[in-house]
């Protein structure tokens, strides 16, 4: 370094460090490209105003706007062995499962809890597409066996709102099991008579699809969600043709009979309670009497680069 | 003789042996015997260095291998009397997945595979094993035919996956799947599934969820095939070997996991090599998972089942 890089750089710098633009204040809707205000697309649960493009929503946000006044209460999730295969591609299989925890500020990809909706008691169960990719392993087959278990001990339905890109491969067979040992947690609710809900949401695929994710009483996807089984690059590889327009999207699999409803999100809430109610023999709820959900909208989504708030109490 | 590209060595002195006897029959004054008896020793000693030390990715290749006998070859040698059904009395018959009523050493069983074919005419019609919507509809109906008369189910596995074509994603494959699996979990007689080449993911649990589940030596089991794997974690289909290795998807490592019960050995050089022994074998294998499960009712062998997939993964890890 000379006298002049001495002297003229830090003035550079802090020309550039003071200019202190808040950012995120603004989010593109990857749909229709309009520019969203932050606090507009929060109030709308991430559903783009122009276009009604369903963007992402975490678990936690979609719960703050479910539940009553926005309380609801973690359901503990027994913890899975961290890395049963000692699992490394291009990266070590634990160091992936820490960014994703640190980026999310969640244990794993599904959040269990419980709550009133509208009054009505229910156990809720929501999988988080940022954390690598929704994926099932282990932890995830615990939170499904957990949510259905407290569902039957408090005799609760439960609505489990999905978003997965299939199995964890970082877990190889293990992960796989999964698809058995969740069915037996769809099982126990049958069983026990109790209703079990599920909400398909963007995208859910793979493993997921082909287990608990379509085993629900009822299915209900929020529009255009991806919904499938196999992925579309690797159908039009196999059968060497293009797919049509809306293939595997929630109103082509409502057309071709493999759903009962598509919900708007803003309507999801007020759909799940007066089904709810109904399957549970409970008089219907007294509108006007509905205690409102959280006031405080969802973080922008995660595909818009916006930072998400990391909650206090979920520090893995 | 299909040569895997790992059996090269194996298939030169082969190869030589054979020509010298060639040389020998053409030329009646020669005497070979000798020289061919040493290569056919060479060659044995070359075939079991080679088997004892298979990687994961060259037991994908053995589970692969076209003349690994099928499941038609094994009810045809294993079962008596056997009664195909088909249909899904929904839509069509699907060939990727045979089953019927048969007798297992005279007892009435159910037995339902899937089948991959074993030439191009028969591999089209059975579409390389890989199952559509119908096929898992199929099995489930049979399924529920096996609880309703009390008969034990017995699943051959073999499939490189289920169907990616876009009929099958209309139809709901991964409905079908879902319910496939739901099936095995909830009928009350014994469930025994057999891996007999490839278990592709959930194509292969659609038909495995059962009380007892083994596979032959050579057989793989996988969440996804290694060169998916390593399309999607390396971003390179050509590292399926590190992806292989990596998945664990062998016999060995399953059963170490806790994820399968049992491995039927394979006579040396593979099941391909010697199809009457193995399959022999797997018939001694699913004798013997037969009776450990008989006398059980109807509600144990369900609870026994769905409890041994809940503990999955929590018990017996080797860590």
């Amino acid at each position: 370094m000379n006298w002049i890089s001495n002297y003229v750089r830090p003035k550079i710098n802090s020309l550039f460090s003071r200019r202190e633009v808040p950012e995120n204040l603004w989010t593109k809707c990857p749909e229709c490209g309009t520019m969203l205000f932050h606090r507009e697309l929060a109030s709308n649960l991430n559903v783009c105003s122009s276009c009604d493009h369903h963007m992402a929503i975490s678990p936690r946000d979609r719960f703050k706007a479910l539940f009553d006044l926005g309380i609801f209460t973690e359901v503990k999730v027994p913890d899975a062995v961290a890395d049963p295969l000692h699992f490394r591609d291009q990266k070590r299989y634990p160091d992936r499962v820490k960014a994703a925890q640190k980026a999310s500020g969640e244990k794993d990809a599904m959040l269990v809890v419980e709550g009133d909706v509208a009054r009505t008691p229910i156990v809720a169960a929501a999988q988080d597409f940022s954390f690598m990719a929704g994926s099932m392993g282990m932890y995830v087959g615990n939170a499904i066996i957990a949510a259905a278990e407290r569902a039957v001990q408090m005799r609760r339905p439960l609505v489990l709102f999905s978003a997965s890109g299939g199995a964890r491969m970082q877990e190889g067979m293990l992960s796989l099991m999964q698809m058995p040992r969740t069915t037996v947690a769809v099982q126990m609710l049958k069983e026990a008579k109790l209703p079990y809900i599920v909400v398909l949401t963007h995208p859910t695929t793979g493993g997921v699809t082909a287990s608990y994710a379509m085993l629900g009483d009822i299915q209900i996807a929020e529009p255009n969600a991806q919904i499938g089984f196999a992925g579309a690059r690797v159908i039009e590889q196999t059968i060497r043709e293009k797919l049509p327009e809306g293939f595997q999207r929630a109103e082509y699999l409502l057309d071709h009979g493999m759903l009962d409803r598509v919900v708007h999100r803003k309507a999801m809430r007020e759909e799940l309670v007066t089904l709810i109610r109904m399957l549970m023999n409970l008089p219907p709820a007294v509108k006007g009497d509905l205690p409102a959900p959280a006031e405080a909208g969802p973080a922008p989504p995660p595909d818009a680069e916006a930072v998400t708030a990391v909650p206090e109490d979920s520090k893995a | 003789m299909n040569y895997l590209e790992f059996e090269k060595p194996l298939a030169e002195i082969e190869g030589k042996a054979e020509e010298l006897r060639a040389m020998a029959r053409s030329n009646s004054g020669m005497d070979v015997v000798k020289e061919a008896e040493a290569l056919d020793r060479k060659a044995e000693t070359a075939l079991r260095d080679l088997y004892k030390t298979l990687t994961a990715w060259q037991k994908c290749q053995v589970a692969r291998h076209p003349d690994r006998p099928h499941c038609r070859d094994y009810i045809t040698q294993l079962f008596t009397e056997y009664t195909s059904l088909a249909g899904d009395r929904a839509f069509a018959e699907d060939e990727a997945v045979m089953g019927g009523i048969a007798r297992f050493n005279d007892q009435p069983v159910l037995v339902i595979g899937h089948e991959k074919g074993n030439d191009t005419k028969t591999r089209i019609e059975r579409n390389f094993g890989m199952a559509r919507p119908e096929g898992y509809r199929k099995a489930i109906r049979l399924m529920d035919i096996a609880d309703r008369f009390r008969l034990p189910v017995i699943t051959l596995v073999d499939t490189p996956g289920a169907y990616p074509g876009k009929g099958a994603e209309e139809r709901g494959q991964a409905e079908a799947i879902a319910r496939s699996t739901e099936k095995c979990l909830s009928i009350g007689v014994p469930l025994i599934s057999v891996v007999i080449g490839e278990g592709g993911s959930g194509g292969a649990v659609a038909l495995a969820s059962a009380n007892r589940v083994a596979m032959l030596e050579h057989s793989v089991y996988s969440v996804i095939s290694p060169e998916g794997c390593a399309s999607i974690l390396w971003k390179d289909a050509e590292r399926m070997r590190e992806a292989a290795e990596a998945l664990r998807l062998t016999a060995q490592d399953l059963q170490n996991l806790g994820v399968i019960d049992r491995i039927v050995k394979e006579p040396l050089g593979g099941a391909q090599r010697a199809p009457k022994e193995t399959i022999e074998a797997v018939g001694k294998a699913i004798e013997a998972m037969l009776k450990e499960l008989s006398g059980k009712t109807p509600d144990a062998l369900i609870r026994d089942r769905r409890q041994k997939f809940l503990d999955m993964g929590s018990k017996g890890l080797a860590a």
